[in-house]
């Protein structure tokens, strides 16, 4: 056997071109013992890649391990492509959520479509088609034009690529907090639906089976992607523009069709999606689940131009590829299904039986790593973490002790101003430019608690929603992952889903700094905590570090994705109110808790306080109370309490549906122990506002869960005022002005510079 | 009765539309394999919603190209129905089966809504279930949407009665605002003078469900049936 050798050209390995690969002197030696000898270029380039943060999750291992996996219905967990949840009647849901940070800080178009391009490749290639997909966007504030820029080419990147592949964009969330404004977050969750036989591994096995590269060619796009997304953003960050990837949805619809017929043929063993460092990272992991060699011959690899290298095609991430193991003598079948979608297929290598990981260009062996110590021994860090003192003041100030502004004694100024904050505000703006309907399974869309879609050929819904409130997790990162967990279920409950799983995204700054990585360690201990008493274990996601500008780290973000499921069509609930002469009921406590509110940030410009407390034995409570009650056919609408608190809340189910406006009259006046503005805009947890025709027994079924149910008005449909009596005050909101707060705000922000601002016209005022 | 829904590469409501027919109307459809050059004695040829070759170059500019559509042409030519939906149009427009053009819309960016539409003619194989005047709810969801053709031809189009669904607010009237994407004179459909040929943005079959928000493209589609039947 002949040895691995430099390849002529190749530059020598100095300390320099080490740390430029982003590996320490300590991870260098770690790499020479593993080899015995000095990499070559192309095995530096390899390991550069593979313990990269974004794919070796070196700083998160050990923290995300203490999450719950497991549950009957969970068939796949953490550490495949996606995972994958049963739904009964043999049916399956796969699931997963993605960032694509900082592709989009730089090249917000392109960066989203890949964004969403990946997402989906990682569900087909579990056998599922994808049927929904979801976006959780986090920009600066939308003062400031090159955010607008940033949000105008996300939205369309997101939606060229969705509408394009014909996968309704369903549900998301949208916030901007100027925390977000150089390092936007742009995570992308996909959803899909299988039969059970279906699911397949992205496991390598059977020695002497063919190695086949499908779908698009190589080209020199994208390479080093992961390691760019492994690093601080920084001014530098723009001449990095060549390793973000240039996405074709058409050529992905067609890798869509070809890789499911492909599936379901029976002619290959595993299929993985060349994304983050593209071969290298695909191959890798596939022959370490499987736990054989492979051996791969670059010079096979169909490239879109001439002289390549082999670094080059090992590293490249150019998009709509994927890494096929086929059975042996198949090979012919698999091109065939290929051609038919006029996409190429190559045989590229092979499964062999030495524990081995080789790769040729041609004869000659450029690198080699034995057996799967590649993924396997990768380095893992436990750095040391503390609270940042700064931020434990922050917590302990009293909100109740901020004065009230003289416009405030007149309470509809400001909830017209939070329903006009822009985190508040309706996103239709974005959600238009997103087809949410086709595929014709969209029962409830864009817009409201969370997305349903009917499951065909069964009475059943699933329920999707994204969700995360960083303001919260940065003021306390423990109850804040509580929280993102126990919102997210209770908006898939609103909907009359029983949450059943959740992908996340955990989107947080430099983890070797302290500060940071006690953030991320509690965060993810308070989600767990949730997750276990909602029974809604992680079945996989992604860990974005490094989210940080020259000046600051975003708030530390743990982006939920939830599945529910609805077993009876007749169940699924809507947000806005719906009959005139419904109570309204407000399910769950009344405390009063402003602190870490929409309130405070928007009226005050104040991020302080502790944020609303969160049990998560009283969330589950809450929750089995809401889907009796739904269950019980007592319950006309449910919407989630949460930004902006009962104020918004109640406004929104009088505004939501904006072509039937309905009024209401509320009386809170028996909460006289809280102040007006607690009462109206504290955004204590596990609330629920309910309109019903049948109160006493949402009432009766509250109490036998041991949940506070209280009856707190009418609904009035005819009306067009919200009216609130509370203990000191009233409000008297004309619904004409919310409505133009809520739903006329982002649309006139977006028209500012220009006329009618689109992406392209952006694009010019944010290069000037 | 057996309805043919083509698939172009990169056609994404061939399988909505399928499921319509199958599901809904209760008929026979298959699939149309655009490199095929059989429509397997199909009654009634749907041309889908979708990306067809990614709108590259032009939506629908390529697709006309298909070897099916060679046949699609012919039946149509021969009085064959052919219900062209969003993309469908543009592909029927650029293939000659239909006049006028489908252009970026007129905001310039991607529109997915519920809009409205008012049935203006009934006399049509496709509408004549419907009542002259009646507002639509139906599903539009497209980049390239604003229906554009010389006045001459708009002028002849309103003359023959072959506008058949106009963009209009809840109330019937026909105002710039109810109009989702620019489209001279609010027109969402037509059809081409022997009436056999039927091209329109909005998703009848996205409008087969309650459950789903709308069930009024149900009768576009019966219409369809007790006129070929009859």
């Amino acid at each position: 056997m002949s040895q691995v050798a430099p390849r002529p050209g190749d530059p020598v390995i100095t300390p320099a071109l080490v740390a430029e690969h982003g590996l320490t002197p300590d991870e260098f030696q770690r790499l020479q013992g593993m080899l015995g000898r000095d990499p070559t270029f192309t095995e530096l380039g390899i390991i550069s890649a593979l313990w990269s943060e974004h794919c070796s999750y070196k700083h998160s291992r050990p923290v995300l391990k203490s999450l719950p996996t497991e549950a009957p219905h969970v068939l796949q967990g953490p550490g495949e492509n996606a995972g994958v949840i049963s739904i009964g009647d043999g049916l399956a849901v796969a699931f997963k959520i993605e960032s694509h940070n900082h592709p989009s800080a730089v090249e917000p178009y392109q960066g989203a479509a890949t964004g969403v391009g990946g997402i989906l490749r990682d569900v087909f290639t579990m056998g599922a088609r994808p049927i929904a997909m979801l976006n959780s966007l986090r920009f600066g504030s939308l003062d400031d034009s090159r955010v607008r820029y940033l949000f105008a080419g996300v939205v369309k990147g997101i939606g060229d690529y969705g509408n394009c592949v014909g996968i309704p964009t369903v549900a998301g969330e949208i916030v901007f907090d100027a925390a977000y404004e150089k390092n936007p977050l742009v995570n992308a969750m996909c959803v899909g639906l299988m039969h059970e036989e279906d699911l397949i591994r992205a496991k390598a096995e059977g020695v002497g089976n063919p190695i086949m590269a499908v779908g698009a060619r190589t080209g020199r796009d994208g390479i080093h992607g992961a390691s760019f997304a492994s690093e601080d953003l920084s001014e530098a960050s723009d001449a990095k523009r060549p390793r973000i990837q240039v996405g074709d949805p058409f050529t992905e619809k067609l890798l869509l069709e070809a890789s499911l017929e492909l599936i379901k043929s029976g002619h290959i063993v595993a299929i993985q999606d060349m994304g983050a460092a593209g071969l290298t990272s695909s191959s890798a992991e596939m022959a370490e689940r499987g736990d054989v060699g492979v051996t791969i011959d670059v010079s096979k690899v169909p490239t879109r131009e001439k002289g390549m290298t082999p670094y080059e095609i090992l590293l490249s991430e150019s998009q709509e590829r994927m890494l096929v193991v086929a059975r042996k003598g198949h090979e012919d079948a698999v091109s065939e299904i290929l051609t038919k979608w006029d996409l190429t297929a190559a045989v590229i290598g092979e499964v062999i039986s030495e524990p081995v990981y080789r790769v040729t260009e041609g004869s000659r062996i450029v690198a080699e790593f034995p057996g799967s110590r590649l993924v396997t021994d990768c380095p893992v860090y436990s750095p040391g973490a503390r609270e940042s003192a700064a931020i434990i003041e922050l917590r302990a100030a009293d909100p109740s002790s901020i004065p009230e502004l003289a416009e405030e004694r007149d309470h509809c100024w400001t909830l017209e101003r939070l329903l006009a904050s822009p985190t508040i505000a309706s996103k239709t703006w974005a959600y238009r430019q997103y087809d949410s309907t086709v595929r014709t399974n969209t029962v409830v869309g864009p817009g409201g608690d969370a997305a349903v879609l009917r499951v065909r050929g069964t009475n059943k819904a699933i329920s999707l929603k994204t969700d995360c409130n960083g303001r919260y997790v940065y003021l306390d990162p423990r109850v804040g992952g509580r929280i993102a967990v126990a919102e997210a279920a209770r908006n898939v409950a609103c909907t009359g889903a029983r949450p059943m799983a959740i992908t996340n995204c955990l989107n947080f700054g430099n983890p070797t700094r302290p500060e940071v990585f006690f953030q991320f360690r509690e965060a993810v201990a308070g989600m767990g905590e949730a997750c276990r008493a909602l029974g809604t274990p992680v079945t996989g996601g992604n860990v974005s570090f490094y989210n940080e500008s020259p000046t600051s780290a975003v708030y530390p973000t743990p982006v939920i994705g939830m599945v529910g499921l609805i077993d009876d069509l007749a169940h699924v609930t809507r947000s806005a109110f719906q009959h005139d002469g419904d109570t309204i009921l407000l399910l769950g406590e009344m405390a009063g808790e402003l602190g870490g509110s929409e309130y405070l940030a928007t009226i005050h410009g104040e991020v302080v306080g502790a944020p609303p407390r969160c049990d998560p034995a009283r969330e589950k409570a809450v929750i089995d109370a809401l889907l009796e009650s739904i269950q019980s056919g007592a319950v006309s609408s449910a919407h989630d309490c949460s930004d902006g608190g009962l104020a918004v809340a109640l406004s929104e189910c009088c505004i939501l549906n904006i072509d039937c406006l309905s009024g209401a009259e509320v009386d809170l006046s028996s909460f006289n122990g809280f102040t007006d503005r607690a009462i109206l805009f504290g955004e204590t947890q596990g609330r629920i506002v309910i309109s019903s025709a049948a109160p006493e027994r949402v009432m009766e079924i509250a109490k036998r869960h041991g949940v506070d149910c209280t009856q707190i008005g009418r609904v009035r449909r005819h009306s067009d005022i919200l009216e609130v009596t509370l203990p000191k005050s009233s409000l008297r909101a004309p619904l004409a002005r919310l409505k133009s707060a809520y739903h006329d705000t982002i649309p006139s922000i977006m028209s500012r510079t220009p006329e009618h601002a689109t992406f392209d016209e952006l694009s010019q005022v944010a290069a000037h | 009765m057996k309805f043919g829904v083509v698939t172009f590469p990169g056609s994404n409501c061939d399988y909505d539309a399928y499921h319509a027919i199958t599901e809904v109307l209760g008929e026979e459809a298959i699939y149309l394999w655009h490199k095929d050059h059989d429509l397997q004695s199909s009654d009634v040829i749907i041309l889908p919603g979708g990306f067809s070759y990614g709108d590259y170059l032009r939506a629908g500019a390529i697709a006309r190209f298909s070897p099916i559509m060679q046949e699609v042409i012919a039946h149509a030519k021969a009085g064959g129905p052919v219900l062209a939906i969003c993309n469908g149009f543009q592909i029927a427009c650029e293939a000659g089966l239909l006049p006028g053009a489908l252009m970026r819309n007129s905001h310039l960016q991607f529109v997915s809504d519920a809009v409205r539409m008012r049935v203006e003619n009934t006399d049509t194989m496709f509408t004549n279930l419907y009542e002259r005047g009646e507002v639509l709810r139906i599903p539009v969801a497209h980049g390239d949407g604003r229906f554009v053709a010389s006045e001459e031809t708009l002028d002849q189009l309103e003359g023959d009665g072959r506008v058949v669904f106009r963009y209009a607010d809840a109330t019937g009237k026909i105002t710039p605002q109810a109009n989702p994407n620019g489209s001279e004179r609010n027109i969402a459909g037509i059809v081409n003078d022997a009436g056999n040929v039927l091209g329109l943005m909005p998703h009848p079959e996205r409008a087969c469900s309650p459950l789903l928000g709308s069930s009024d493209g149900v009768r576009l589609l019966e219409s369809i049936l007790t006129k070929v039947a009859a």
